[in-house]
């Protein structure tokens, strides 16, 4: 492998993760926008859409069916469209029901107390994953023990779409994600900007009582806004279970520390800050991997982030104002 | 003067925030056609009142209703995204522009509840003759105006809600002399036409000149009602709003 082999195989590492992270990113990004609430336990309503997907393949007996020679057969495809919009409604229904029971009734309550309470929905569901890990059903290959990390198998298989030779190599997975992500992405993005109550978000994100006093129904906007994160945020996860070929019930941390931090290297509250940081964050990772070390990947991270929080905390495409009064 | 039916009255109403009560009983009656002004110094719990009646703070006591039917009581009433379609429209204190949203997005989020794009392309129109300025920033972004033309805007957006009853909240704070008139002007122009209404002022003089009746809040209370003719030259209004 050249250094420009190296290179790209990087980029194309860093991509596809960083798709990935941009995709939970977003889901913590809105919920920001709109509550100024940094909800810690998106990561784990990720980890939980995993676990869906892993059951769901379970109980068609997929992982049976999914025969690698068949790879032209667009059964694969089907499977994964279906995984993507089941955990994602399923995750964006938890994210709304999460939202009604714990954070509303916090809503008038000090910035702590709902971050509190965030961080104690997060331990909820990383037990929840745990329980669900624990569950004797044959899926979940790599052991029973609840905490073991369980496979996923293989729905995407198949050699190197850059062809036999090259050394850099391309696989459908990594297709995958981006013809899944982006797409997701441009949609957000038009139902934003375009639809009526993309805009009433928008309205509410900026200013709550004037969105109110528009006629905007506030309470069914901040639900659609968890609705969508989650949905997105589940998504996200059977991306990444296909793309790593295992579930745990502690993937939703390191996922969602990554995002986290992506969505404040790009702004948080920003849409497309938080597309562009998931994807600096993916490269970021992927070039520390290849020229530092990976144990030394988190420390580079984290350290942007600390360097974003000191020296531009509003992010990238952050708002540096706030309105004039 | 006219004095059409009442259209909004508000009867005894007692609102506040936590342990703080901020009206207590406060009641008051626009009618129909009328320019009636909300006078009081800073705390009175003008904007207050104006949020109970728009749905946004809840009552403790009292009632609020408009066009004949009740719309906030104990307990409830109407949610406030509701009265926007009825004709129940705030212009807020401090404008509560959308600082990102270019000046027409903002005036296009005042007709956010309707659906007649013809009536809305008419009142746009209107608002772009009433304010001229709004039509050459329509695509600047809101949060990059002057507190006056952010004013404008604001005035504007209520228009783009079809209002019955306008309730505009100190729309003469922070803002240069000249726009002040300016907006004044524009207030009554469009009482003229037909409009109905409340006007939330610390600057009393300028308020009781446009307004058919005044009512004066003090700490939650009213304390004087009359003309507004009357109000200018009542030694108690004099001494303690009209620095004389």
């Amino acid at each position: 492998m050249t250094e420009t082999e190296v290179f790209l195989q990087q980029v194309i590492y860093g991509l596809s993760n960083g798709m990935i992270i941009a995709l939970v990113a977003l889901g913590y990004t809105m919920v920001y926008g709109i509550v100024e609430l940094i909800n810690f336990a998106h990561g784990d309503v990720f980890t939980l859409g995993g676990f869906l997907a892993l059951t769901v393949v379970g109980a068609l007996g997929a992982a049976a069916i999914l025969d690698p020679n068949t790879l032209s057969d667009s059964s694969h495809w089907l499977l994964l469209v279906g995984l993507v919009v089941t955990a994602g409604l399923f995750c964006g229904f938890l994210n709304v029901a999460i939202d009604k029971v714990v954070y509303k009734p916090l809503r008038r309550a000090p910035k702590l107390t709902q971050l509190v309470a965030a961080i104690g929905v997060s331990f909820i569901l990383v037990n929840i994953a745990l329980f669900w890990g624990g569950a004797p059903m044959e899926v979940f290959g790599g052991g029973n023990a609840a905490a073991a990390s369980k496979d996923f198998p293989e729905i995407l298989e198949g050699s190197n779409l850059l062809g036999e030779d090259s050394n850099v190599v391309l696989r459908l997975e990594d297709l995958a994600i981006f013809v899944i992500t982006i797409p997701l992405m441009i949609g957000l993005t038009l139902f934003v900007n375009r639809t009526r109550l993309g805009r009433g978000m928008r309205a509410t994100a900026q200013n709550p009582i004037a969105a109110r006093l528009m006629g905007i129904n506030t309470d069914r906007v901040i639900a659609a806004t968890f609705l969508i994160g989650g949905f997105l945020g589940g998504a996200a996860s059977v991306m990444w279970a296909i793309y790593n070929n295992t579930i745990s019930f502690q993937m939703g941390f390191r996922a969602g520390m990554d995002a986290f931090t992506a969505a404040v290297l790009g702004g948080i509250g920003s849409l497309p800050g938080a597309m562009i940081g998931g994807v600096l964050i993916g490269l970021i990772r992927a070039m520390s991997d290849q020229y530092i070390e990976t144990r030394w990947t988190n420390v580079v991270v984290f350290g942007v982030l600390i360097l974003i929080l000191v020296f531009r905390p509003s992010g990238l495409l952050g708002l540096k104002q706030r309105e004039k009064v | 003067m006219s004095s059409g039916a009442p259209l909004l009255e508000i009867k005894g109403i007692v609102a506040g925030y936590g342990s703080v009560e901020v009206l207590h009983e406060v009641s008051l009656e626009v009618r129909e056609g009328e320019i009636v002004t909300l006078i009081g110094g800073n705390g009175a719990g003008k904007s207050t009142t104006l949020m109970c009646a728009s749905g946004v703070v809840p009552l403790r006591a009292g009632e609020i209703s408009f066009a004949g039917e009740r719309i906030a009581q104990v307990g409830g009433g109407v949610r406030a995204d509701l009265l926007v379609p009825r004709g129940l429209v705030q212009v807020p204190e401090g404008r509560r522009i959308f600082p990102r949203m270019t000046v027409l997005e903002n005036l296009m989020m005042g007709a956010y509840t309707r659906n007649d794009p013809a009536g809305v392309q008419k009142d746009l129109a209107h608002v772009y003759e009433l304010f001229d300025i709004l039509k050459k920033r329509s695509s600047q972004l809101g949060g990059t105006l002057s507190g006056g033309e952010q004013q404008m805007l604001a005035i504007g957006r209520a228009i783009l809600s079809k209002p019955r009853l306008l309730m505009m909240d100190e729309p003469s704070m922070g803002i240069a002399p000249l726009l002040v008139a300016r907006i004044f002007e524009a207030v009554k122009e469009l009482n003229r036409s037909g409009l109905t209404i409340l006007l939330v002022e610390q600057n009393a003089r300028a308020a009781l000149r446009l307004a058919h009746r005044g009512y004066v809040l003090e700490t939650g209370r009213i304390t004087l009602s009359d003309d507004a003719q009357k109000l200018l030259v009542d030694p108690r209004v004099l001494a303690s709003y009209l620095g004389e």
